[in-house]
């Protein structure tokens, strides 16, 4: 009995300290940002690394969910007579949740496991701690410029995936399903607010950009310096971070337009 | 001119020096002077705490009690501003050559005058390969360090450890894993920079013979504390059983060739009686 409360405290006080190193790890990151205006060049390499490299994935996967969305909402909305509203329910789906929930599972598994690996195995080589001993501080160096970028792609990565979602929507709906194509997109039009729906989604997209980044950055930061340490920390990431991603958007969610 | 006050003093003075990682104490009241413009080698056994006195004298750890003065600042208390500004006349050559694998050779021996000069390209270029042939690798820079061997890693880590042109530089194990020849090439490599850039060099090993031959001091530790220190001719000639027993490599000695615990004899009998039970 004793024994499982002593695990349960040690368990809770081993939780506690790692948020507590996350949290200070991303304020020294945040004191760091100064570099990313002074040396745009790092961070933009870094958009590469983690934002083009990740633009594949990003479109195959928006093509066929905007597809997949067209053929599950025609069958619905033509029970009801109204398969010209398809352009709309498609448009909401995505530019509200999917898009930026999907991008984020996505970037988690692409780019932020990536993040973690490189970061993890810097550790184990001491390519961070040669860094310090040649008086470079690799939170300006390599931890801040990582952390913009991810934040920066994410939202335009869950641009992109809406965006082609709505050609493979349009795709399946109208070439393959036969709605018509003008209605397609005025009825996306009229539905579609850019305040309530499209910024809405800009602001999940930015938050989860920030969260999978700070999350994957961090366990490469504070991976254990052996093989399985990365192998551990690779894995948490994308579980982690998924995990903060479905429950940010419940949240955020709720707050949008829960109220209204 | 240099101040002949400095020139005398000791580059580093290490006092009642404390420091425990989790639950094993490390470093006991360790206390040492490294001197100036020499080359300095301590030497102890596995895990006696060789790697972790150089991560203190670069302030990436900190002691749990007394004090590290590294060219008269005491490196606990700096500031980050300060403290990096000390690093930079301070190189570290680390165990695996420790270089950033997403550069060339050239790009790695760069790293630090980019980072803290802003030295036309030309002048930058010329300078890389000066460092770079003084280790005999001018012809490799273009390689990835990947490709390269342990032995041209850590000669490529030197020329970086050098960039900045710095008076101290600290090497941790630097003739563990070689073959004889790339031995050969980082002893004199350590000597010779020593020599001609008038730096201090500070070494941690336990190869006793290449120490030896190198260093103008040793300085011994075991359990935390140095148990001798002097020139490599004057240890030898006056050894304890310990020193005896570690320069010369001897299995067992003061430092029992078996792990400590109850003796063989009852170790067997104890095991009979539970068979019996």
């Amino acid at each position: 009995m004793t024994d499982s409360i002593a695990a349960l405290g040690r368990t809770t006080i081993n939780a506690l300290t790692v948020f507590g190193r996350a949290f200070i790890f991303l304020i020294r990151m945040l004191a760091s940002l100064d570099i990313v205006f002074r040396r745009f060049g790092l961070t933009l390499v870094q958009v590469y690394s983690v934002g083009v490299r990740s633009l594949l994935i990003i479109v195959v996967s928006g093509l066929f969910v905007g597809m997949v969305l067209a053929y599950q909402g025609y069958i619905t909305l033509v029970n009801f007579g109204a398969a010209e509203a398809l352009g709309g329910v498609v448009a909401l789906s995505l530019v509200r949740e999917l898009g930026p929930v999907v991008t984020a599972l996505l970037f988690a598994g692409r780019a932020g496991s990536a993040l973690t690996a490189e970061l993890g195995l810097m550790k184990t080589t001491e390519q961070l701690s040669a860094m310090e001993m040649m008086a470079v501080n690799p939170y300006r160096r390599i931890f801040a410029p990582r952390f913009v970028a991810g934040f920066l792609s994410m939202p335009l990565l869950a641009a992109i995936f809406s965006a082609v979602g709505v050609m493979g929507g349009y795709l399946v709906g109208v070439g393959l399903l036969g709605v018509d194509s003008g209605a397609y997109f005025s009825q996306m039009q009229s539905v579609t607010d850019w305040n309530e729906d499209v910024l809405s989604g800009v602001i999940k997209s930015i938050v989860f950009g920030f969260v999978v980044t700070w999350i994957a950055v961090f366990q490469g930061f504070n991976a254990q310096p052996t093989s399985e340490g990365i192998s551990r920390a690779t894995t948490q990431t994308v579980v982690v971070s998924s995990l903060a991603v479905l429950g940010l958007d419940f949240i955020l969610t709720g707050l949008m337009f829960g109220a209204g | 001119m240099a101040d002949p006050a400095v020139e005398d003093s000791p580059h580093i003075v290490i006092e009642n020096l404390r420091f425990r990682r989790g639950r094993k104490m490390i470093f006991d009241d360790l206390s040492m002077r490294i001197p100036r413009g020499q080359v300095t080698t301590v030497m102890g056994p596995s895990g006696s705490g060789k790697t972790t006195l150089l991560r203190l004298v670069g302030g990436q750890l900190r002691p749990d009690k007394g004090r590290i003065w590294v060219d008269g600042q005491e490196v606990a208390r700096l500031s980050t501003r300060r403290l990096y500004a000390l690093r930079k006349r301070m190189g570290m050559l680390f165990q695996s050559g420790a270089l950033l694998t997403d550069l060339s050779v050239f790009e790695n021996v760069a790293f630090p005058l980019r980072e803290h000069t802003d030295l036309p390209e030309d002048v930058l270029h010329a300078l890389v390969l000066l460092k770079l042939e003084a280790v005999g690798l001018r012809a490799a820079r273009d390689l990835d360090p990947a490709t390269l061997s342990g032995g041209m890693a850590r000669r490529v880590a030197l020329a970086r450890a050098i960039a900045l042109d710095p008076d101290l530089i600290l090497y941790d194990e630097p003739f563990t894993g070689l073959d004889p020849i790339t031995m050969g090439q980082i002893v004199s490599l350590i000597r010779r920079t020593n020599q001609s850039l008038g730096l201090t060099s500070v070494l941690v090993s336990h190869d006793v013979t290449e120490a030896m031959a190198i260093s103008d001091q040793v300085v011994l530790i075991a359990d935390g504390r140095v148990v001798d220190a002097g020139p490599p001719d004057e240890l030898e000639a006056r050894a304890s059983d310990w020193s005896a027993q570690f320069l010369q490599g001897r299995p067992d000695g003061p430092v029992p060739f078996h792990y400590p615990g109850a003796s063989y004899r009852d170790d067997l009998l104890g095991q009979g009686e539970r068979r019996d039970d």
